[in-house]
């Protein structure tokens, strides 16, 4: 699978187009743009292809791993990157059974499914009902490496990681707190 | 590596064997090669240098540590948050003194009598040391040269970053007094050929500047440009061997080619910390020795510390930006006293310490999700934090044992790690929560994060030191009460693991048990 981001000029994602993206979509969740083979933000700034993983379920895997650790600063596309490792033969059973679970779960709380409760609050109730299953534990120990490991995401939190190449912080502020 | 490096062949039963190359196995290695004594030294781990070491938590942590499968039990935290990852131990030349953080504090004088200062405790099995402060204060001056120790020898102090000055601040008005940058193996001025810090953080991934000491850069290289040591390394170390009259005569280990191999020797010391030290003595148990080498007191792998240990990270109105520069900066010691009216006995000490993001999200509250753990992260760049290092008792019946049910690579049992918190680690550990908490809401915190222990960095004493062979593994040098020339050389010899970071008395020790060694050499007795 890959995550596609969009170009600058904002028209192509690996050969699926604005337009097309938003014509192929089959079901829409309140979130992403769920299409036949990939998910794809509203305004089709990333897409992820899937190739074993049912569109849907990648879409509520997005969701799953936003709500589990919510940065409003950070866009979903890195919580796309964190997850899209699970569209493999190998995993996909254990994905498409754990979100069905979910799905459950929603559905006994009189929802639809996961993807149509609109408040955080009411999907964070559902996944504490699950957060003892193999699945969720899964999927939420991947995420402390797959979604913090992204450099891009560093800025948001103020980290600047290394600082070697640019000669330590001798002379670039380690001690420059002013407000003590 | 020097020119004229040292070639042993294996059959050369003359030379001393060194099993690890870390602050205990590569100091005595290079203080044996430089009073003319033939070694060879094994190493696990691959050698990695400064230009080699990657600023990149989780890019480092592959490189350099330990990972190889190990298991866990008992109440301890780790047990259940990181069940196949009880240490966070380097697996390389030079050891963990590639990742340590460089504080190097001498022993308090009564934390050498543990058993005498606190009398008996219920459930922990303490003991004096057969060695007193006095014993060791020639060989703290050696090691404190050795390394290079700030605010010793007229070296400066090491200057305050940001997450130093926060907790300054806050300690000076929560009432404290020992507060300072510390005693700290990092230059802060040029010195011994290698450079001052240049406060770029990730001390932990190993100093691509050599600011601070480490053996991979200074003690193995000296010890084999003087021809007499050779380090081999990729060398696992499986088996001991020993003689019909029970003495040992040299070490099997699994070379970097998978080929098994056996190096006969003089002497062996055995210096792969706490946790594969007692498992190479236990692995070499044969029909002489059935518990094990060295293990007629039984108790090789038992009074397994780690320290009584956690952080308190705090979050401020406004940025502290806490990763840059030494990533220890500054120590408070106004609680590493013994004073039992606090509900404990022992102290401890305050050190700051900073988490890059990824492991941040990894260590600050294992397990946990949401908007608690997400909103304290989201305010990292005003975060500022110390970690917690204080004496915890030794317990019998934490242990490193084999575990049967789980191999390594090579086929044999790995070290099970059990551990249950004292009831006095608790109530310390609590003390300094309340502490750390005081110090950064007087510094004007607005959110305290009481974090518990990571895997653990001090492993300790699990080949204890002890005056009777009947109280534990060796006596005051190091020396197996059991096999005259088979000596222990790192952390897992300490009776009482005291509250201070443990590097500098590993050094002092080996120093000590390396003179110790040639003069018994000269002698004819070894």
């Amino acid at each position: 699978m890959t995550v596609a981001h969009n170009s600058p000029s904002g028209s192509n994602v690996r050969g699926l187009t604005r337009r097309g993206l938003l014509a192929r979509a089959m079901a829409a969740g309140a979130t992403f743009v769920v299409g036949s083979g990939f998910v794809a933000a509203r305004d089709a700034a990333w897409a992820v292809e899937t190739t074993t993983l049912k569109p849907a379920t990648m879409a509520t895997l997005i969701q799953m791993a936003r709500d589990i650790y919510p940065h409003d600063r950070i866009a979903d596309r890195y919580y796309a990157i964190a997850v899209k490792g699970y569209d493999t033969a190998e995993k996909a059973q254990m994905v498409e059974e754990g979100i069905t679970g979910l799905n459950l779960v929603a559905k006994a709380q009189g929802f639809d499914d996961y993807l149509s409760a609109g408040w955080e609050k009411d999907r964070v109730t559902m996944l504490r009902m699950i957060e003892h299953t193999p699945f969720f534990q899964t999927v939420r120990a991947g995420l402390v490496t797959g979604l913090y490991n992204q450099k891009e995401i560093w800025p948001v939190f103020g980290y600047e990681g290394e600082s070697f190449s640019h000669g330590g912080y001798i002379e670039r502020g380690f001690n420059d707190i002013d407000w003590l | 590596m020097a020119d004229n490096v040292a070639k042993f062949e294996h059959d050369d039963a003359s030379v001393v064997v060194v099993v690890g190359t870390g602050a205990g196995g590569g100091v005595l290695a290079n203080e044996l090669a430089q009073r003319g004594i033939k070694v060879v030294a094994l190493e696990a781990g691959g050698r990695y240098l400064p230009e080699d070491y990657i600023n990149d938590e989780w890019d480092s942590f592959a490189q350099l540590s330990w990972g190889d499968m190990r298991t866990t039990s008992g109440d301890w935290r780790i047990a259940r948050d990181f069940a196949n990852l009880p240490a966070w131990i380097v697996k390389a030349v030079g050891g963990t003194s590639i990742h340590w953080a460089g504080a190097s504090l001498r022993f308090q004088e009564h934390e050498f009598r543990a058993l005498s200062t606190y009398g008996r405790v219920d459930g922990a099995n303490l003991l004096d040391w057969p060695i007193t402060l006095s014993d060791l204060e020639p060989y703290y001056d050696l090691a404190e040269k050795k390394l290079g120790v700030t605010r010793t020898n007229d070296w400066p102090g090491l200057p305050g970053n940001n997450n130093y000055l926060v907790l300054e601040k806050g300690a000076k008005a929560a009432g404290y007094s020992k507060v300072s940058t510390g005693r700290m193996a990092i230059n802060s001025v040029d010195n011994d050929d290698r450079m001052a810090c240049q406060q770029t953080g990730f001390c932990f991934q190993g100093c691509k500047w050599g600011a601070k000491w480490s053996a991979a850069y200074t003690d193995i290289p000296r010890g084999e440009a003087t021809g007499n040591l050779e380090v081999r390394d990729h060398c696992h170390a499986t088996r001991i061997e020993h003689d019909d009259d029970g003495k040992v005569t040299g070490v099997r280990y699994i070379d970097k080619d998978g080929t098994e191999q056996l190096q006969r020797a003089r002497i062996v010391a055995v210096a792969g910390n706490s946790i594969e030290s007692p498992r190479l003595l236990l692995a070499s148990a044969s029909e002489r020795y059935p518990d094990g080498l060295a293990n007629s007191s039984g108790q090789v792998g038992r009074n397994y510390m780690r320290h009584t240990t956690g952080s308190v990270y705090a979050i401020f109105e406004r940025p502290v930006r806490m990763w840059r520069g030494t990533t220890m900066a500054g120590i408070v010691q106004d609680e590493a006293h013994h004073d039992p009216s606090r509900g404990f006995v022992g102290g401890y000490e305050l050190e700051t310490l900073s988490l890059g993001v990824p492991f941040m999200a990894a260590f600050m509250d294992p397990g946990g999700w949401g908007r608690e753990f997400t909103s304290a992260l989201d305010s990292y760049e005003n975060m500022a934090g110390m970690w917690i290092v204080g004496e915890d008792l030794p317990q019998e019946t934490n242990r490193i044992t084999l575990n049967p049910g789980e191999k390594d690579r090579f086929g044999l049992p790995v070290a099970n790690v059990h551990y249950d918190d004292h009831p006095n680690d608790i109530a310390m550990r609590s003390h300094a929560y309340a502490a750390g908490e005081r110090i950064y809401r007087a510094a004007g915190a607005t959110r305290v994060l009481p974090t518990p222990p990571y895997p653990s960095t001090h492993n300790l004493g699990t080949n204890r030191m002890s005056e009777n062979p009947r109280d534990g593994v060796v006596n005051k040098w190091g020396q197996s009460h059991d096999i005259p020339n088979l000596f222990v050389s790192d952390g897992s010899v300490f009776t009482t693991s005291a509250a201070e970071n443990p590097t500098l008395t590993i050094v002092a020790l080996a120093i000590r048990q390396a003179e110790h060694i040639a003069a018994e050499m000269e002698k004819g007795t070894l």
